[in-house]
């Protein structure tokens, strides 16, 4: 470590230095303030009036009369069992969506990593050209497809493959192929920009050294893509396990799903205080992953330099 | 024994390597030496397994290894940017190929360690390659090459990611290590001092082909053709004419020079036919006073430039044809004052047995 010389710094230094408050400045407005509004709620009482909760400051004809909060919303989630599957089922859903993302992502950021640069730049282009068009709409697009009477169903009978439409549609099968097909960007890109980076003269090592090629494979550039496997899945992961458009437009009346109870809580029951707690409680077991992901983050870009 | 037989490879349109033989005995240390893009790293992929020939067939020990596969070869390669494996410590880059091998933990454990003990990196086993430093890793990458007793151990480029004071130490090194083991050790290098500092036998590469093949003393001292002449080491080129040839020793008239010059050859070639001959700078003795002495050429001229090295100066002479020839002198006796300096009148003079005649 390096004392700092007591130096003037320079005008252009200390714009520098302020600029790089901005994102903590985005966080703390964006971030930090509707998390603590979501806890002040979430310790609330609900009521029937506008807003429909209590106020965490009660102010009575005396002026400040103490803070009111409860943690009966948390007690109640806890001791409903209800909450607790929803959790879990949330949570390998998401699992089971990541690996399936992780499985069909890895061999094609693996080709498009192995491509020469301008065919590269297509295929990248190709990933993320969906995002063109609104999370919502390919969503949609997808019940088109998906229906009883949707473009699947009515081709596999005219080829006489089926003659009774099979139930695509409303399943956890859906929900399935919804989070693949929304989240398989985020799993390719930074297993690619991994990828990409590897140098081939390894694998020629290995391969002077004994290793065939799927040896090779798994010696060298399995584990060095380590840090892209664990950024790609946390990515998909992280926001899967809370995603509510795709369980409520795709999943059916049984698919468990932490956001579509959120959803309800808030708009169908109007108990903001418990969709309050529900909200936290996600968070809190998110924070784990969402830390380990910023440490591989940091690691990567102290590879990367 | 390595027998290269009629080796071509082609990529499309462009032949990299062109018909070639070589035959490369058992404990010697080769030196395959050319400029980028003379095939010398295509040829080394062959020899590795990387690269499949077009055509020919590569020997060792008279089994034939053309269609075998790298990781099924007795051959290792010591890679130009090592291509250590980041995620391993020194220990298992080591290990990685006895591992492959399938040899018993105990006997990975101790040949590991005495490969260390030979490249002098006990201390380091444990250490990641990115926290070692460029002699280090090279000296990594050299270890785990060889932890398999190769039969042929092949290194492309072996010292040009290391500095220059390094390089003449390791070069020494590397030197001293393949006298040791007794590995056929195969240089790939576009230096010339590193081909001949370390090879027993330099084949010079260019276009594809084979130039010239011999010890670093025959391809400095005889070049086979204006190319090998020209890119090893320095050199002046003479054209001229042949007026004469008799006795072993062939006379010729330099325009360029405007002067008459004898080679002592035994070739006949017709008096009128053109002809190339080359004398090393070093070769050429400079004076102030006409030399004495037979069987020499000797030549009239001005000092044009000079560069003074301090071991020994380097002179630029234009002789009375116009055309210049490079000389240089060792300093051999202390003095701050030049002997000879800028726009001096000069003898330049040489032995007729230091002429080489070029093949076209």
């Amino acid at each position: 470590m390096s004392t700092k010389p007591a130096v003037e710094t320079r005008p252009a230094e200390r714009w520098l230095r302020r600029a790089a408050a901005v994102p903590y400045l985005w966080l703390l407005i964006f971030f930090l303030a509707p998390f603590l509004i979501i806890l002040k709620i979430s310790v609330a009482e609900p009521v029937i009036a506008q807003p429909p909760f209590t106020a965490l400051l009660a102010w009575g004809e005396r002026g400040f009369e103490g803070i009111r909060a409860t943690f009966e919303n948390y007690a109640f989630l806890f001791q409903d069992g209800y909450y607790g599957i929803i959790y879990l089922s949330s949570l390998k859903m998401a699992a089971i969506g990541t690996v399936l993302c992780l499985l069909l992502g890895y061999p094609m950021a693996y080709y498009i990593a192995r491509q020469p640069p301008r065919r590269r730049n297509i295929l990248l282009l190709a990933v993320i050209l969906p995002f063109w068009i609104s999370f919502l709409l390919r969503v949609y697009a997808w019940i088109g497809l998906l229906n009883n009477r949707g473009v699947i169903n009515e081709v596999l009978i005219w080829l006489g493959v089926i003659d009774q439409p099979i139930q695509l549609l409303y399943n956890d099968f859906a929900v399935y192929l919804g989070i693949v097909y929304s989240y398989l960007p985020f799993m390719i890109l930074p297993l690619y920009a991994n990828l990409e980076r590897h140098d081939r003269n390894l694998l020629d090592a290995a391969a002077d050294l004994g290793a065939r090629r799927n040896r090779a494979f798994l010696d060298v550039t399995l584990p060095l893509s380590m840090p892209g496997i664990i950024g790609g899945c946390l990515l998909v992961f992280i926001p899967a396990v809370g995603e509510f458009t795709i369980p409520a437009l795709l999943g059916g009346a049984d698919t468990l799903m932490i956001g579509r109870v959120l959803w309800d809580e808030f708009f169908v029951s109007r108990d903001w205080p418990v969709a309050s707690a529900v909200s936290v409680v996600l968070l809190l077991l998110l924070i784990a992953p969402i830390l380990w992901f910023q440490r591989i983050q940091a690691r990567e870009q102290v590879l990367a330099r | 024994m390595v027998q290269i037989r009629d080796l071509s490879k082609q990529f499309g349109a462009v032949t990299a390597v062109d018909r070639v033989s070589l035959d490369i005995h058992k404990g010697e240390l080769f030196a395959i030496l050319g400029s980028s893009g003379c095939g010398k790293t295509t040829l080394l992929r062959m020899l590795a397994g990387f690269e499949r020939p077009t055509t020919g067939q590569i020997l060792i020990d008279g089994v034939d290894m053309t269609d075998v596969p790298p990781y099924e070869r007795p051959v290792n390669l010591m890679f130009q940017s090592y291509a250590l494996f980041p995620h391993m410590t020194v220990e298992q880059n080591v290990a990685y190929g006895l591992k492959k091998e399938g040899a018993a933990p105990a006997r990975i454990r101790e040949r590991v360690s005495e490969m260390l003990a030979l490249v002098k990196l006990e201390a380091l086993a444990a250490r990641k390659p990115d926290k070692l430093s460029g002699g280090e890793k090279q000296r990594v990458a050299l270890a785990r090459a060889l932890v398999k007793r190769p039969k042929l151990l092949l290194l492309d480029e072996p010292l040009a990611a290391l500095d220059r004071k390094l390089r003449e130490h390791t070069q020494f090194e590397l030197a001293n290590l393949q006298y040791q083991l007794g590995t056929t050790f195969v240089v790939v290098t576009h230096d010339q001092d590193e081909a001949m500092t370390l090879a027993s036998r330099i084949a010079v590469m260019a276009e594809g082909r084979i130039a010239q093949v011999g010890t670093p003393g025959e391809v400095y001292e005889y070049p086979a053709s204006r190319y090998v002449a020209s890119f090893v080491g320095n050199i002046n080129l003479i054209e001229g004419e042949v007026t004469a040839a008799v006795d072993g020793r062939l006379s010729l008239r330099s325009d360029a020079l405007g002067a008459d010059l004898a080679v002592a050859t035994d070739e006949r070639l017709a008096p009128g036919s053109p002809v190339s001959v080359a004398v090393r700078p070093e070769k050429i003795t400079i004076s102030r006073q006409a030399p004495d002495g037979n069987d020499r050429n000797v030549l009239k001229g001005t000092v044009w430039d000079l560069a003074y090295f301090g071991d020994q100066s380097l002179y630029r002479v234009r002789l009375q044809g116009g055309a210049v020839l490079q000389v240089s002198a060792q300093n051999l006796r202390r003095s701050a004052k030049l002997t000879v300096e800028w726009d001096d009148e000069v003898f330049l003079s040489w032995d007729v047995a230091s002429t080489v005649l070029l093949q076209s």
